[in-house]
């Protein structure tokens, strides 16, 4: 016997469009991150007017609810803490415009990131943020994460791209907000909702800007015996004031696991590589890359190679993109931080980072957004062993301790979720996150949207779940 | 005790100051507030705002005060929270590109710091020689150099900030990618002072770009000109800046009014009196500035230019003028209206076809200037602020608006003659998430204290 609100969720989607049995939401309790969380029943909604329905039942059965793009997240956002609906924005798919005049599309949330991409390739744009997950992950949920990915180093993350935004607020309105010409009047609303991780309303339409993509890309790899070399690099690129499109490193440890899975002719032997693109005017984008070498060869860069055609570029990002897959066939379980500190920091931060390891008896792999300051420090271990587990967490909370008090922050593009809600107080006294909350408060004032996440709950560390099993392959930012 | 004499103990009786001379300088549309407070840190703004917050004192902050006449003029003003002493570089790492300033330091001096280091903020915007950053901020002003940087909300990386109940509140950091926490900052941009007192603002600096260069082509009509900007736009090149003008923003560069934005005289030959231009900057090693050269060269020849000018030497004064756009035409005509038109790109051409239209069929002579981007700056100059004049302004400007909502876009008057603000639609067409806006406001400024009624619908 169905439930009332299973009742009026099947009346309203369909039987076929709910899920309830156990058996079924078990792939609902887990997204890219360590957490986990069951739903009470998973939902498909294909129409903006289902999610106007869906938030007005899920007020009626005073009852949780979560969006949900395509469950890669980092940081439980799109999990059911207090359970409740999950609403899987999977059938909402659809390119619903574009104007390739003005470089604009409106999509429904459950556009693929890279289908959108492929959608206006033929007349030489592409939606700009590429997080790592790209082939799988939605526009909704990079618009409640707001996600970078390799290459926002040079052109943004996904709030810099957003205009326009339909949504559907708790209390069941349908409210457009911004616009797809620039400069909306009144405060920016997009601003503020793009980021919010899913905590101030559902998204059921999205205007983006669209790219134009360069007639040059240079892409280098430039290989380094000792970490700090390839920091000072960063730094130095940094500091000459040169933005490359990407900048990317992976430490030795990172790179064998890498190279014995995607066999991309990565050196085995080497302490770390970066990962360089320059990109934009043909006559600039070769300067570039001959300034981006020389910084590199002046700390002592072993070999600096340039791939010669878009096959050789496509294997070194096979191996930058599929790093997290290959880690995960050594390891069963391993946890991602996200810090992010002053690109002044890098060299500091990476040996303490060592440090902190050798401290834990942790194997770290370092495999991150080096150019924006953006860490990824990997720990390794083992998900059966709880004590394991609560050690991977001290060691992870010193290094973004580090992190912090190099003038940092605790995620640059994983969001907080409830993964880090813990570690707010570390960056926000409870007077500032006051303020933040009274934004949830007036756009989502029962909290049943989306609850206990981003500020921190008052039950403490005892509330992290231990870990999935992480599947090799798995996309990652 | 009265409010002041309660808040000079806080602050010292140098910094509340209440006669009328200086009072004048703060009024806005006539209304002038009773006191000038001028905190020189947070803790300050902090105790002013609990003070104003308990006696239901509305308060209006103030930069160098070139725009505080922007949007409506304010419902109350009881107290200026004069923010020019809090003028700080609180934090600047060349290095890492990354900087913390108090909003009272002004962008000439900010500018001065960052061009040291052989860096910048892509903030030219008008009233350039007095603003503050804060001002700037807190105005929503725009820059030509968005064509390549984007606007503030793109740079700007975090701040800090005291609600109208005051509490010292902050949001964002200073690293250049972070997703920790919501962005309340992206909020307070072009708010004017209606969400928070901003007492610290954090960005990301950019290299000053070297070997600029100037490219001026001249067209007889607006067609041509935005064809050349289309042509750009499918290009490869990415110039800094794209910005065109209508016939008759020669003279007035060229005028006394003009004077006053450069030192320099506006060099001669650039601009016509009868055509539009197209100016574009860009810049680059010798081989990307002759390739920008050669493409924009065949552009002008394919799009119809009549003449073309490159400069170099000659553009610091002509790019001046580009960015005082506003305050010249302000400047140009006892009662300047300027309507700022936002449409995607391709509706361009009829936005600047209505308000041709209009600004004839209302006989209000006008210059226009268009930014690549999508947005339309036009400046109504009538020859008196008489009521006359205010008739043709108000019916003209009512029908450049309808002709932007029926485009798609939006069109707002940030600046006329104080008088006529309740006369125009000043906001432009009232839009459904102005709701959601008020809550916004009730949120961060519960007592509405804080430049009460300046911001859209009278908020």
């Amino acid at each position: 016997m169905d439930s009332p609100l299973l009742r009026d969720l099947k009346s309203l989607v369909g039987a076929d469009s709910v899920l309830h049995r156990p058996e079924d939401l078990l792939l609902y309790e887990y997204d890219g991150s360590v957490e986990v969380a069951r739903p009470t029943c998973v939902v498909f909604p294909s129409t903006t007017e289902h999610v106007v329905e869906l938030m007005r039942l899920a007020k009626k059965h005073d009852t949780p609810i979560v969006g949900r793009g395509a469950g890669t997240g980092l940081s439980g956002g799109a999990l059911a803490r207090k359970g409740g609906i999950v609403a899987v924005f999977s059938k909402m798919n659809r390119i619903l415009a574009l104007d390739i005049e003005d470089q604009r599309a409106v999509v429904q949330p459950g556009v693929v990131n890279s289908d959108l991409s492929a959608a206006v390739a033929n007349v030489g744009l592409h939606f700009a943020p590429d997080p790592s997950s790209q082939k799988a992950c939605t526009i909704g949920g990079n618009v409640a994460e707001n996600s970078g990915g390799p290459h926002t180093l040079a052109y943004g993350v996904t709030t810099n791209h957003v205009l326009a935004l339909q949504l559907v607020l708790p209390s069941g309105e349908l409210v457009r907000i911004g616009s797809s010409a620039v400069d909306a009047p009144g405060y920016d609303l997009t601003g503020l909702l793009v980021g919010s991780e899913g905590t101030l309303a559902l998204v059921t339409e999205i205007t983006v800007k669209l790219t134009r993509v360069p007639e040059c890309v240079k892409t280098l790899l430039a290989i380094f015996d000792t970490v700090d070399d390839s920091m000072e690099t960063v730094a130095d690129i940094t500091a000459r004031g040169i933005t490359p499109a990407a900048c990317e490193m992976l430490d030795g440890w990172t790179l064998r696991a890498v190279e014995d899975y995607v066999h991309a002719g990565f050196p085995r032997d080497c302490a770390a590589v970066l990962l360089l693109e320059v990109d934009g005017l043909r006559e600039a984008a070769e300067q570039q890359a001959i300034d981006v070498a020389d910084v590199c060869r002046a700390h002592n860069a072993r070999e600096v190679r340039v791939a010669k055609d878009a096959r050789e570029r496509d294997l070194l990002w096979k191996g930058r993109k599929n790093a997290f897959g290959a880690v995960g066939r050594l390891s069963s379980t391993y946890y991602v931080q996200d810090g992010v500190i002053p690109r002044t920091k890098l060299p500091a931060t990476l040996r303490q980072i060592d440090t902190i390891g050798k401290k834990y008896g942790f194997q770290i792999g370092n495999i991150f957004h080096a150019g924006d300051g953006n860490l990824h420090p990997l720990i390794l271990f083992d998900q059966r062993d709880p004590e394991q587990f609560r050690r991977v967490l001290a060691a992870s909370d010193e290094i973004i301790q580090f992190c912090i008090d190099q003038g940092g922050s605790i995620t640059g593009e994983h969001g907080v979720g409830m993964e880090k809600d813990r570690l707010m107080p570390l960056l926000f006294s409870d007077a500032e996150l006051e303020v933040m909350a009274r934004m949830r408060n007036a756009f989502n004032p029962t909290g049943l949207l989306n609850p206990e996440k981003i500020f921190p709950s008052k039950k403490g560390c005892g509330e992290i779940h231990s870990a999935p099993l992480a599947a090799p392959g798995r996309p990652h930012a | 005790m009265s409010g002041a004499s309660q808040i000079a103990n806080i602050l010292g009786t140098n910094n509340v100051k209440t006669d009328m001379d200086l009072l004048a300088a703060y009024a806005i549309a006539g209304k002038t507030p009773s006191e000038v407070v001028s905190p020189s840190n947070a803790a300050e703004v902090v105790e002013i705002v609990r003070h104003a917050a308990s006696a239901k004192r509305a308060i209006v902050a103030a930069g160098a005060r070139t725009k505080l006449s922007m949007g409506l003029p304010p419902s109350r003003y009881d107290v200026a929270i004069d923010m020019t002493r809090m003028d700080r570089v609180i934090a600047y790492d060349p290095g890492d590109l990354t900087l913390g300033v108090e909003p009272g330091i002004t962008l000439a001096k900010l500018s001065r710091v960052l061009a040291e280091h052989g860096q910048m903020l892509p903030l030219g915007v008008p009233f350039g020689a007095h603003t503050t950053v804060g001002g700037t901020i807190a105005s929503g002003v725009d820059a030509p150099q968005r064509q390549l940087y984007g606007t503030a909300r793109d740079f700007l990386l975090g701040a800090e900030f005291v609600t109208g109940d005051g509490v010292l509140a902050k949001s964002g950091g200073r690293v250049v990618k972070n997703v920790t926490g919501y962005d309340l900052h992206k909020l307070l941009i072009g708010s004017l002072g209606t969400l928070g007192i901003i007492t610290k603002l954090n960005f990301k600096t950019f290299p000053l770009p070297l070997n600029v260069r100037g490219f001026i082509a001249r067209f007889r009509s607006y067609e041509a000109a935005l064809d050349m900007r289309d042509r750009i736009a499918r290009s490869p090149l990415l110039p800094m800046t794209l910005d065109i003008f209508s016939p008759g923003v020669g003279r007035l560069f060229a005028s006394a009014a003009g004077a006053g934005a450069a030192r320099e005289p506006m060099p001669e030959g650039i601009l016509s009196d009868d055509e539009w231009a197209l100016t574009t900057g860009y810049s680059g090693n010798e081989s990307a500035l002759a390739r920008y050269e050669a493409e924009l060269r065949k552009m002008t020849a394919e799009s119809g230019a009549t003449a073309i000018t490159i400069a170099s030497d000659t553009l610091p004064a002509a790019w001046a003028r580009k960015r005082e756009f506003i305050p010249i035409a302000i400047a140009s005509s006892p009662a300047t209206t300027v309507l700022k038109i936002g449409v995607v790109p391709s509706k361009l051409k009829l936005a600047l076809r209505a308000a041709g239209d209009s600004g004839q069929k209302h006989e209000l002579p006008g210059v226009a200037m268009a930014r690549g981007v999508g947005v339309l700056y036009i400046a109504l100059l009538p020859t008196d602020a008489g009521v006359e004049s205010k008739r043709r302004v108000a019916n003209c400007v009512g029908a450049i608006q309808s002709a932007a909502t029926e485009l798609g876009g939006h069109a707002t008057v940030p600046w006329c003659p104080d008088a006529w603000k309740n006369d125009l639609n000043i906001w432009g067409a009232a839009t459904p998430d102005w709701e959601e806006m008020r809550k916004v406001k009730n949120a961060f400024d519960p007592g509405g204290i804080l430049s009460p009624g300046r911001y859209v619908g009278g908020m």
